[in-house]
């Protein structure tokens, strides 16, 4: 008997509410509730939230404010042509909505971000700001030694926030309950692969974002259900094309943008929205020194993007042309924000990588506060229809 | 009197200003801009000595019994005469030159008819010139090319028509015409004009400030008239500024920019500016200035159209409305629709998705008039932000949608700030330049 | 480029000050000749960066260095990146990337040509010294696919916190000693003798000294030189294929004579149109400056006055005034160190210290930001910068917008209006200054 709380639809409603929510009362509610607390922010791509996560502390995942928030003061600090995601993150602290916030990490994804770090710093002094240089070098000798060092100087920093020491064991306790975050986040995205009617990305997206801000115990518990209610409750199956969409690694698109692909006759079988989740693509071993466990399976065991380096010229792209085989893709949808240096310069190769093996794709730009979505729906659905005709047999 | 004259040449229109030397602004004038720099300062300033000829007939008129309570109906009849007196010095200019251009060779043949259809196009110009400059009448601009241009238009095609002459002949005539009669530096004495209007006026019967319990002493009136006709008008030091000139008409000494020259003329406006915004045609300003009207700050959006008058006029002709109309209709709005599109290209397309879905036209405008003002925000705070008094200037602060989101903004984020709107403030930039001009000898 | 003087100066100085333009068109002439006929001389390329161009590395395995980012400047400023621009975004580069890559790009595409008209060679290595500009790594993804070379990946750690920790020292030597130098040893056929890098970076600290002595002149009033439009200039041969030879520390002993004389004699420094005369602001410039119109936007500057006295442009390709020197006695380390300093690897808190820094040491009116559109590592956080110094210093700033090598980007009326008014306004408050005083 499914519980009416535990209903698809009202999963749904909690993570559209999470979603909206631009003053994270689920993150300063769980602050509050226990005078030692904490909570550390992080912008996209990747941080090891273990290490907050063992610290005791929250970690909380800001991608941008979205469509809803007007931005007015933070256009003060950016010129035309750059995207608006460090805009909506600035509005966010000067209007003192991340007051509650103790600590802020900026991975290595771009200039832009590496210099929101430095603006950070300048304008909330009180914050611990830490910019998170990932190793461009893989192999363990350099690059991870490398990393090693900066996983301890991060996990001493945190303890500095936190006011006590992060322990190995509480290392290897967190490395455990993430490994199973990431265990059902794959297999969320596992069953949408195989049967995308079951699970639409525009709730998939909701999930995944409710991973972004509640307590990793709380999302996986939520996880669990959301499996649950969709194969409870299925919906039919359409006759859609399938799709992989990429490019959607940090500022992300209105809700409609991907309501929008769907409604144009697209399954999304991949993305890469919320990448944090699935970054490490295998199980971070729970034996030996956690912090090399988790240096290791950054060297050897992660996820591609544009962010990151592909030591192997031959390998570049093959990545993306995996996911489509293995999520029996039938073309690949390229949307990138406006400006974006990762996403814009990269997307060269990868078509070149696509139609080297003969994959179809489109491509356009958005922004965080796009509007008009009838030339998506345009190009999506001619996309969608053109691969129905064409490849059928 | 010495004065002082500043003199902005804008894009679409050249303003001037005259200023006596106790820094109070005598008269304004405007006149389009056009190709020939040193003509279009010539005009525009002629047009402010004209307005300041007409403040010194008021200075003249104020204390008399004869207009008492009058002043203001006369000076409007008089204004009247003397601009339809202007008018017609105009078209006979233009009438020569026409004459003259359909003997050049582009004719050749067709002289006689043409000097034939010329004749009676602007006997009927002149005939029916009274009517434009009636009392009440509504001309579409001020401008002589715009009223001349549409009457010669619309009496020669149908003459054309009627004479089985081509109306392609006289348009090419027309235009060939125009454009010289318009680099032509304005000539003749003003004084003559002045004397003739005021002749015109007082011999017209029936005029509202004539009637009243006893017959209009007439010499009262004359000697006041002409006496300020006499005040000489010395200007002293003349400042121009402009945008985007390659090369202004003035010394170097005599320029100085147009950002200066606007945050002195808020100044002067508001004693109490400290923060001006001007939003232009192709251009957004964010001015901060001190207690003295010097700029400490500023910032623009000069390449960019959204945020400027531009990104309204791409609505109107999306909306294929006038853009006059625009305020207007953004102001029945019950919501206002949130419009995301900051590029003017897309805003097009997202306005016509909103009209497609059903939303009203008056909520999209609301919120695209949001979308300006926003934009307009954002240049303001690279600047240094609203800081009390705040003076808006340009064509958008007529617009009243455009104020009445302003307003709103300006509260959410800055408080109660003292806004200024003033509906001349098109001269602030002339204002200032002729501010500058006082200073550069007064200093 | 020579200039005509007007000072009257002896036959002796007009040699001495043309002396050091001329000896750099002769080392950019020959080491373009060089790079055009690898086939002859049969030496191997190596393309890098400017910020981390590791040259006196290259110098040991006897290769040529070939620097897109010049080639790119190159095509600037002879008019001729417009068109590789376009080829590049007529093959899917998207408009709002970096233009120098877009440039290089189409260049590539129309025949690769250097300034001498012959064909540059397709690299043997792309040395990708990953330092100041997430691009790089793009770039040189999208040359080693065009190009089918080996390319050998230099992380250099961001000063996250404005420090070089020992960790990041660490890891950029590691990379030198065990990824890059076997890379260029096995391209070169040349072993690695550390005893040679070490006589080139001692060369290469003589050169650094004089260098630094030149940029330190602008402290003098009037200023002998102009730092940005005439720094660029002057940071060719340090930044660029020469730094460790003895062309280079030739080419600074002359520079620094030069200049020494100039502030002897009280001058100006020289423009286009000859010496410049009256100076009446001292602006430091923050940004890469405009080089499809350089010409043009140099002029707005002198014809008002203005000389810029310190630039953070001029430190792009290494910070050296701040002390650091190329050392033979810790060579790798100091390669890592110079790599690690280079201005835009530095946070955004250490650019606002340094640009404060030169407000006061070389006593400036203003601070002028030319934000250039493709640059999103100088240009993200200008705007944060300019509102940080002006509330440090109390001086106002400018800001203007341009692109490098996009000519559709550049603006001369809006340029002119934004300065002219920049001008005229820090005439206008030393006016209501001086009454009072």
């Amino acid at each position: 008997m499914v519980e009416m709380t535990k209903t698809t639809a009202a999963i749904v409603e909690r993570c559209q509410a999470l979603f909206d929510d631009l003053e994270f009362q689920a993150a300063r509610q769980w602050k509050a509730s226990r005078p030692e607390r904490r909570v550390v922010a992080y912008m996209p791509i990747y941080v090891p939230r273990e290490i907050i996560h063992a610290a005791g502390m929250l970690p909380l995942g800001i991608l941008g404010a979205g469509e809803n928030l007007e931005v007015i003061h933070g256009d003060a600090y950016y010129q035309s042509y750059i995207c608006r995601i460090p805009r909506s993150t600035l509005e966010l602290g000067v209007t003192g909505r991340l007051d509650f916030v103790d600590g802020f990490l900026f991975p290595s994804i771009c200039d832009v971000i590496r210099n929101l770090s430095g603006i950070w710093k300048l304008l909330f002094p009180k914050v611990y700001v830490r910019y998170f240089d990932v190793p461009q070098n893989f192999s363990d000798g350099i690059g991870g030694a490398y990393y090693l060092e900066e996983l301890r100087e991060l996990r001493d920093g945190l303890a500095g926030i936190s006011g006590a020491e992060v322990t190995d064991e509480a290392l290897r306790a967190s490395i455990a309950v993430y490994n199973e975050n990431r265990r059902l986040v794959r297999e969320v995205y596992s069953l949408r692969a195989k049967a995308p009617w079951l699970a639409p990305t525009t709730e998939v997206y909701l999930v995944m974002r409710a991973g972004m801000v509640l307590p990793v115990e709380e999302h996986n518990e939520l996880l669990r259900d959301y499996l649950a209610a969709v194969r409870a409750e299925p919906r039919p199956e359409r006759d859609n094309c399938r799709i992989v969409l990429n490019g959607i690694f940090c500022e992300q698109p209105p809700l409609s943008l991907i309501k929008a692909i769907e409604m144009s006759g697209c399954y999304v079988v991949d993305d890469d929205f919320t990448l944090i989740g699935r970054w490490l693509l295998e199980e971070v071993p729970l034996s030996g020194d956690p912090l090399q466990a988790l240096a290791s399976a950054f060297l050897h065991h992660s996820a591609e993007t544009s962010a990151k380096y592909q030591p192997d010229a031959k390998q570049k792209g093959q990545f993306l042309i995996d996911s489509v085989r293995q999520n029996g893709a039938e073309g690949v949808i390229f949307a990138a924000p406006s400006f974006c240096d990762p996403a814009l310069l990269d997307r060269p190769m990868l078509e070149g990588a696509l139609d080297r093996v003969d994959v179809p794709h489109i491509g356009f730009k958005y922004a965080e506060n796009s509007a008009q979505m009838q030339p998506v729906r345009e190009q999506a659905g001619t996309f969608a229809d053109s691969i129905k005709l064409w490849s059928a047999p | 009197m010495h004065c002082y004259v500043g003199i902005d040449l804008g894009s679409t229109t050249t303003k001037a200003v005259v200023m006596d030397e106790e820094g109070q602004p005598l008269g304004r004038g405007i006149t389009n801009s056009r190709s020939n720099y040193d003509t279009a300062a010539a005009v525009a300033k002629q047009e402010a000595l004209i307005d300041a000829r007409f403040t010194l007939f008021r200075r003249g008129l104020e204390g008399t019994e004869a207009l008492r309570g009058r002043v203001d109906s006369f000076l409007r009849d008089l204004e009247r005469h003397f601009r339809h007196v202007q008018y017609l010095s105009q078209l006979r200019d233009l009438e020569e030159t026409s004459s003259r251009n359909s003997r050049g060779l582009r004719f050749a043949g067709q002289e006689k008819a043409l000097g034939r259809a010329l004749g009676e196009v602007f006997g009927q110009l002149r005939g029916e010139s009274a009517a434009l400059f009636e009392p009440g009448a509504r001309r579409r601009s001020d401008f002589f090319r715009d009223i001349a241009g549409s009457r010669f238009m619309a009496i020669a095609e149908a003459l054309c028509r009627d004479a089985g002459l081509s109306f392609d002949l006289m348009l090419n005539l027309y235009d060939k015409s125009i454009i010289e009669v318009e680099n032509r530096p304005p000539t003749g004495p003003m004084q003559g004009k002045f004397r003739e209007a005021l002749e015109n006026a007082l011999a017209a019967p029936a005029a509202p400030w004539a009637r009243g319990e006893r017959p209009l002493d007439r010499d009262a009136v004359i000697r006041p008239v002409h006496a300020a006709l006499e005040i000489p008008l010395e200007e002293a030091y003349v400042v121009g500024t402009g945008y985007g000139r390659v090369r202004l008409p003035f010394p170097k000494e005599h320029i100085r920019s147009e950002i200066l020259c606007h945050g002195l003329g808020a100044h002067i406006m508001y004693e109490g500016t400290r923060t001006v915004l001007d939003i232009g045609g192709q251009d957004t300003k964010a001015i901060q200035v001190d207690k003295d009207g010097i700029v400490e700050n500023f910032q623009m959006n000069d390449r960019c159209a959204a945020g400027t008058g531009r990104y309204l006029g791409y609505v109107a002709d999306e909306m294929k409305m006038g853009l006059h109309e625009l305020g207007p209709l953004a102001m029945k709005a019950t919501k206002s629709l949130r419009i995301n599109s900051t590029c003017t290209v897309f805003a097009g397309a997202e306005l016509r998705d909103r009209l497609a879905l059903g939303d009203k036209r008056e909520d999209i405008l609301a919120g695209l008039h949001r979308a300006i003002i926003l934009r307009a925000m954002s240049i303001i705070s690279r600047s240094g932000g609203i800081r009390d008094q705040f003076t808006f200037t340009g064509g958008v602060a007529k617009n009243e949608a455009a104020v009445r989101e302003l307003r709103k903004l300006v509260k959410e984020n800055y408080g109660d700030v003292t806004i200024n709107i003033n509906p001349d403030s098109i001269y602030t930039g002339a204002l200032g330049g002729a501010a500058f001009a006082r200073r550069a000898v007064q200093a | 480029m020579t200039s005509k003087t007007v000072a009257p100066a002896g036959p002796q100085r007009e040699a001495v000050k043309e002396l050091s333009m001329l000896k750099q068109k002769e080392m950019i002439a020959n080491n373009y000749d060089l790079l055009t006929s690898t086939e002859r001389h049969g030496r191997k390329v190596a393309s890098t960066f400017v910020p981390g161009n590791l040259n006196e590395l290259l110098m040991c395995f006897d290769m040529l260095n070939n620097l897109p980012e010049i080639n790119a400047i190159q095509n600037g400023m002879r008019k001729l990146s417009g068109d590789y621009i376009q080829e590049a975004e007529k093959r899917g580069h998207s408009e709002d990337v970096c233009t120098y890559v877009k440039a290089d790009l189409g260049m590539v595409a129309k025949g690769n040509l250097a300034p001498n008209g012959k064909p540059l060679p397709a690299p043997d290595l792309l040395l990708l010294s990953y330092t100041g500009c997430f691009t790089f790594m793009k770039w040189f993804e999208l040359l080693r696919e065009q190009y089918q070379c080996p390319t050998v990946m230099l992380h250099v750690p961001y000063q996250g916190d404005g420090q070089k920790t020992r960790n990041m020292r660490d890891y950029v030597v590691k990379q030198i000693r065990d990824e890059v130098i076997p890379a260029l040893e096995r391209v070169s056929g040349v072993r690695f003798d550390i005893d040679r890098l070490r006589g080139y970076l001692r060369e290469s600290a003589r050169a650094e000294n004089d260098f630094v002595r030149v940029l330190e002149s602008a402290k003098a009033k009037p200023s002998p030189i102009d730092s940005y439009f005439g720094g660029v200039y002057y940071i060719g041969p340090i930044f660029t294929a020469f730094r460790g030879t003895p062309d280079a520390t030739e080419y600074y002993r002359l520079l620094r004579a030069e200049v020494e004389e100039r502030v002897r004699r009280g001058l100006g420094p020289v423009t286009p149109e000859g010496d410049m005369k009256e100076q009446k602001y001292r602006l430091v410039v923050e940004g890469p400056p405009n080089w499809t119109s350089f010409r043009e936007f140099w002029k707005m500057f002198y014809d008002e006055g203005a000389v810029v006295v310190a630039s953070s442009y001029t430190k792009v390709g290494g910070l050296y005034d701040r002390g650091f020197r190329h050392d033979p006695d810790h060579p790798l380390e100091s390669l890592a160190d110079y790599c690690l300093g280079v201005y835009t690897n530095n946070n955004l808190p250490q650019r606002v210290e340094l640009l404060e820094q030169y407000m006061d040491e070389y006593q400036a009116d203003g601070l002028l930001i030319n934000s250039i559109k493709s640059c999103n590592s100088f240009s993200a956080g200008q705007l944060m910068i300019m509102r940080e110094i002006e509330r440090r210093t109390g001086k106002p700033s400018a800001f203007i917008e341009t692109d490098l090598v996009d000519p559709r980007y550049f603006s001369a009326a809006n340029v002119k209006n934004r300065l002219e008014s920049y001008f005229q306004m820090i005439d206008q408050k030393r006016r209501a200054v001086a009454p009072a005083a």
